[in-house]
């Protein structure tokens, strides 16, 4: 009974002598400290204590995952809102709530994790106040994603807005639902293929198998495939922390969502593997498949774009909702190596061996450090506000 | 799931979007910028080349740089493979070749359509009009793209300082060339390996070496059409590709090869909303059609049952009515029946009565 009306008021029940010390919260715990620590490092020591950059690699992981793979993974929120809003799949509705509040927490971690790569942190707002640099594709990059961060956030804000019972503000919010999710696809796809066009500019850099005139495609069409995925990555997860927090049409829909999610992704990522292909066509680069990067572009494409095509295609036949969730990790996988071939791995591919980077232990640290206040803010949200379920004053109100 | 025919036609206009989008790069026209007239440049001879680093000594000094490690008279460091570095916009690599060593310098080429500026979020590059590539270090964000845009691999970064890290390149002795000197390097120069001047000039000037001495140099101009073309222009003996310096960048200008992916930028903000709102018309049409649709058959379906109803209760009706009549009819007959047999029967018993009284009588 007290846990039926926590989960309507979406209030925590304080249990008495419950302890906080848990062993995920001991290790978030260890990790956060030891992030605000190598933080303090950074910016005072600079750049090169706590990383492994150097002038042959001006970006390292901070780029690699936790920009162009972060961008990536944050994909969900515009993919379920355009197939909600935009193309009335409306069965999909209780994944809209938790695929924006992914959205926006990764948005806003690659925009935090932005002020530790760059060297001069507090000018991140020059390119709009002082000089444009419009030549730039790393202007519109940087445009698109202030401006979607905040379309991200007013489309989070009915949630801390019913929570706080801001009825108006809420109404106001929801009116521009419409808008906001036309406003984000145009944005998500702008900047989505222009984290790919950036490296259009180093095509004596960037491996002849990764690099293409088609990498802006690329980079959009695998961002829809991260995004679907991410959403039924999430919600397994959240399925098995915050099950509680789930209401009736939170949990009906769950199992359709997984079967339409997977069975779309099955879908785009047979058409990324198609134009993967075509694109080693059309520069003609057959023969670096017989070499040792070739061997390494084949895993990715038949491991981790052909292989996640299929099981997601046979778990949707069989219903096999096992199976399309693994699969879903399989493929959130496939995009992090792709992102990480294109920035690091087959970057450089012309420099010896010996001067290759790889990233300090330090880096991987702020990376560790970022992910998981990503994962402590959203247990934070969605333990308080209605992200899971909905909110009795507004139920139907959609 | 099933796809009515207009979600199918959506979905194909959306995918339609995003190959509009991967159009190859190439400018809107056919325009081809070949540099700033009398733009100047420095033309580097590597066949004069003797390796004794002064060039390197002399940059170090006009740009006040730290110094190094080892003197600039230790040619040992010659013997490992260097680029530049934050304290050093110009390195002298050595390579031993069959004959005998080969020296080339390296620094900033001043491409006349820089990567770096076209990478730049800022615009803290720029090709100026006198050649030099300029940097303005205040409106720095420190993003490193021009280091990873630069084929040449010359930008450098000052990673360990915190809070004013820079990007450090060679700057053709901008300040100095504006006040009419030669750039550091071609100043000290004791082979007259690098010359000065407009890259116009300098251009002619290598062809007529390469004329007069063909069995010597290579018949290639190194940057003269590189990347769109640098105002740094190299001669040489040996193939470039033998001294560090590659062949395979190709002729096409940075900002040329992301011209279609910004391209697509107007298309996408242009078409993109229309779209949408169009599928989403679509939807909502369908959605209040099937609405409709639903809405009809369910009133048709109550009115024939409405009207089912009402012809069952006439006819029940009309039924229960004749029956009525019917049990009318019955009565009244049963009751005249019963009347005429009291009336006959009281006629009989008077009958009988008089037929009495006349016996008695």
């Amino acid at each position: 009974m007290s846990e039926e009306s926590a989960v309507v008021t979406g209030k925590k029940p304080f249990v008495p002598g419950k302890s906080l010390l848990t062993p995920f919260n001991i290790i978030a715990g260890i990790i956060v400290i030891v992030g605000l620590f190598i933080t303090v490092l950074r910016f005072t020591k600079g750049l090169g204590t706590v990383t492994n950059l150097d002038d042959n690699y001006p970006w390292g992981i901070w780029i690699g995952f936790d920009l162009l793979a972060g961008v990536a993974l944050a994909a969900g929120g515009y993919v379920t809102s355009a197939a909600v809003y935009i193309f009335g799949m409306k069965r999909f509705h209780s994944a809209v709530r938790p695929a924006i509040l992914t959205g926006f927490l990764g948005y806003a971690l690659v925009v935090f994790a932005l002020h530790y790569d760059v060297g001069r942190a507090w000018r991140l707002p020059y390119p709009f106040i002082m000089q444009q640099g419009t030549t730039s594709l790393l202007f519109e990059v940087a445009a698109c994603v202030a401006l979607y961060l905040t379309v991200l956030f007013i489309e989070c804000t009915p949630a801390p807005l019913e929570w706080l019972g801001f009825k108006k503000a809420r109404n106001i919010a929801v009116k521009l639902t419409m808008l906001l999710t036309i406003f984000g696809v145009v944005l998500s796809t702008l900047h989505q293929s222009s984290l790919g066009a950036l490296f259009l500019l180093a095509p004596s850099k960037l491996h002849p198998l990764w690099y293409s005139g088609y990498l802006p495609v690329f980079f959009f069409v695998s961002s829809i495939i991260a995004g679907l995925s991410m959403v039924i990555f999430e919600s397994t997860l959240s399925h098995h922390y915050f099950a509680d927090k789930m209401d009736e049409t939170h949990m009906n829909e769950k199992e359709g969502v997984a079967l339409g999610f997977g069975k779309a992704a099955s879908l785009v990522l047979a058409g990324y593997f198609s134009i993967k292909v075509i694109g080693i066509a059309v520069d003609n680069n057959w023969h670096y498949l017989a070499t040792g990067y070739g061997a390494w572009f084949l895993v990715e494409l038949i491991g981790f774009i052909a292989l996640p095509c299929l099981l997601y295609a046979v778990g949707v036949r069989e219903k096999n909702l096992t199976l399309i969730k693994w699969t879903s990790g399989l493929a959130v996988l496939g995009i992090i190596i792709n992102r990480l071939n294109v920035c690091l791995i087959a970057f450089n591919w012309h420099l010896p061996s010996e001067d290759k980077y790889f990233p300090h232990w330090m880096e991987i640290g702020i990376s560790v450090f970022i992910v998981t206040v990503g994962i402590l803010v959203f247990r934070f949200v969605v333990t308080r506000m209605p992200i899971l379920y909905e909110h009795p004053d507004y139920k139907d109100s959609h | 799931m099933s796809i009515s025919r207009r979600k199918f036609l959506g979905w194909l206009g959306a995918a339609g979007m995003g190959t509009a989008l991967g159009s190859t790069a190439n400018a809107a026209s056919n325009k081809h910028f070949s540099g700033y007239p009398d733009s100047v440049g420095v033309l580097h001879d590597i066949s004069r080349c003797v390796g004794c680093r002064s060039c390197e000594a002399a940059c170090n000094k006009v740009n006040e740089l730290p110094p190094p490690d080892q003197p600039f008279t230790d040619l040992s460091v010659l013997d490992t493979k260097r680029r530049t570095t934050p304290e050093a916009h110009t390195v002298v690599n050595k390579h031993e070749l069959a004959k005998t060593p080969v020296f080339n310098k390296i620094q900033c080429n001043h491409c006349l359509e820089p990567a770096c500026a076209s990478a730049c979020f800022v615009s803290a590059f720029k090709k100026t009009a006198e050649g030099p590539v300029s940097y303005d270090a205040s409106v720095c964000v420190g993003c490193r793209y021009c280091m990873v845009a630069c084929p040449f691999e010359v930008p450098t970064y000052e990673y360990n300082k915190a809070f004013t890290p820079r990007v450090m390149k060679c700057t053709m002795c901008y300040p100095r060339i504006m006040e009419g000197k030669l750039p550091g390097c071609v100043e000290v120069c004791p082979k007259e390996a690098l010359t000065f001047g407009k890259r116009d000039d300098l251009l002619k000037v290598a062809r007529k070496r390469i004329e007069k001495h063909p069995d010597r140099y290579i018949d290639h101009i190194y940057g003269e059409k590189e990347m769109g073309g640098t105002s740094w222009l190299y001669l040489s003996d040996v193939p470039f590709a033998d001294i560090g310096m590659r062949e395979d960048l190709g002729v096409t200008s940075a900002p040329q090869l992301t011209a279609g992916a910004l391209s697509g930028v107007p298309l996408v903000v242009g078409l993109w909303p229309v779209l949408l709102t169009g599928i989403y018309a679509m939807t909502k049409r369908k959605e209040k059609i099937s609405q409709e649709e639903t809405a009809e058959a369910v009133s048709l379906a109550i009115a024939e049952t409405e009207e089912k109803g009402a012809e069952k209760l006439s006819a029940a009706l009309k039924k229960a009515e004749k029956d009525k009549d019917m049990a009318i009819q019955k009565e009244v007959k049963k009751a005249l029946e019963e009347v005429k047999k009291t009336f006959e029967e009281a006629r009989t018993q008077e009958e009988t009565q008089e037929e009495q009284k006349e016996e008695k009588a």
